[in-house]
């Protein structure tokens, strides 16, 4: 079986290799790709949608129907880890750790006794594998984790005029989540940012990008051309193409990054949603 | 037009994409997987690609390795074959 998977590996990697001759050069001037469709964005692209980054004005203005459908996949992603790995757990199936935080003794208690209150004052829940208390991360992590979230918000308010848009300041919001799960622990994590919440702001996101679209529809114009936008926002249909964008954009990074932390809650827990990484 | 920092990253990009397959730890193959990426997004910055670049450093770099690592630690870190 191994062999036979080899060969058809080799067999289609040969194949990709041998064809690779047929393709233009990168970056040559007269390939179809060169000489039809990008000196069409290059030129139209400011003027049709007052955005510098012709990046972000072809993948939220000029294809922004792929976008919409990639953001809907994300977000299907995000459920499907949910649907393969979320569990209920019983709150007495296990035994759990705690912390008395006046002395520093710590108290294994069994399934079946008495827990203390969630947000006791004098117990903190432990992680069963021993973490020890470690302040460097944690304070290095408190720090820096404003500053993230401060730059991914510039990333998806900027992704007209420079590199970036709502994916990568989405995946820098989640980022910084994630990394306050990692370097506290995922009960405090989810008790900031809840699954409800995530959830929630998942299909918002989604909404926020359709619902654009649909208004779009409902004045008239095709779905998705922003245009139609520019009565509502009180400017002509350049700039009103260039908020389309940023309006996109955020739909784009709320459902990331509440999708990422999702499946993060999910796959670093097993589902159970109590002690992560 | 190949300049020698080009061959010098793809051929990171080769080893890398080969020893994150080769290497029997997984732990240690998601860590490869993420040098792999991070080769990745230079490649795309040198070509001037810069958003592409950008992404790849966001999640292939950055939140995968995560997602790998968190995976890795619930099942096994010993690959089989």
């Amino acid at each position: 079986m191994r062999l036979l998977a080899l060969i058809a590996v080799v067999l289609t990697g040969g194949l990709i290799i041998f064809h690779t001759g047929d393709l233009p050069d990168f970056g040559d001037p007269n390939s179809p790709a060169s000489t039809h469709l990008s000196p069409y964005y290059l030129e139209h692209g400011e003027g049709d949608t007052h955005a510098p980054n012709i990046v972000s004005a072809v993948l939220a203005d000029y294809r922004g129907f792929d976008t919409m459908f990639e953001t809907t996949v994300v977000f299907a992603a995000g459920l499907a880890c949910f649907f393969l790995l979320r569990r209920k757990t019983e709150p007495g199936d296990k035994p759990r750790m705690y912390r008395h935080l006046p002395t520093g003794v710590t108290l294994r208690i069994k399934s079946g006794g008495t827990f203390p209150e969630e947000d006791s004052t004098e117990f903190r829940r432990m992680d069963s594998h021993f973490v020890p208390h470690q302040i460097i991360i944690k304070n290095t992590c408190r720090l820096v984790i404003p500053f993230i979230q401060v730059f991914a918000l510039y990333v998806v308010a900027h992704g007209h005029y420079s590199p970036g848009g709502g994916f990568q300041g989405g995946v820098l919001l989640a980022a910084a989540i994630i990394l306050y799960a990692i370097s506290h622990d995922l009960r405090r994590s989810i008790h900031r940012f809840s699954e409800k919440v995530a959830a929630l702001s998942g299909s918002l996101g989604v909404f926020i990008y359709a619902g654009a679209g649909a208004l779009c529809l409902l004045l008239g114009a095709n779905f998705l051309n922003y245009e139609a936008l520019g009565p509502l926002l009180g400017v002509d249909a350049v700039m009103a193409r260039s908020h389309g964008i940023l309006i996109i954009e955020i739909g784009v990074a709320l459902a990331v990054m509440a999708v990422i932390v999702w499946i993060y809650y999910n796959l670093s827990s097993a589902g159970k949603h109590d002690e992560g990484l | 037009m190949t300049t020698p920092i080009d061959l010098m990253i793809l051929t990171l990009v080769v080893i890398s994409g080969v020893g994150a397959l080769a290497v029997k730890d997984l732990l240690g193959a998601a860590i490869v997987f993420s040098a792999y990426s991070f080769l990745m997004c230079l490649a795309w910055a040198i070509m001037g690609a810069v958003d592409v670049a950008f992404t790849e450093a966001a999640v292939g770099a950055g939140v995968s390795t995560v997602f790998c690592v968190a995976a890795v630690f619930h099942t096994t870190r010993r690959t089989k074959d």
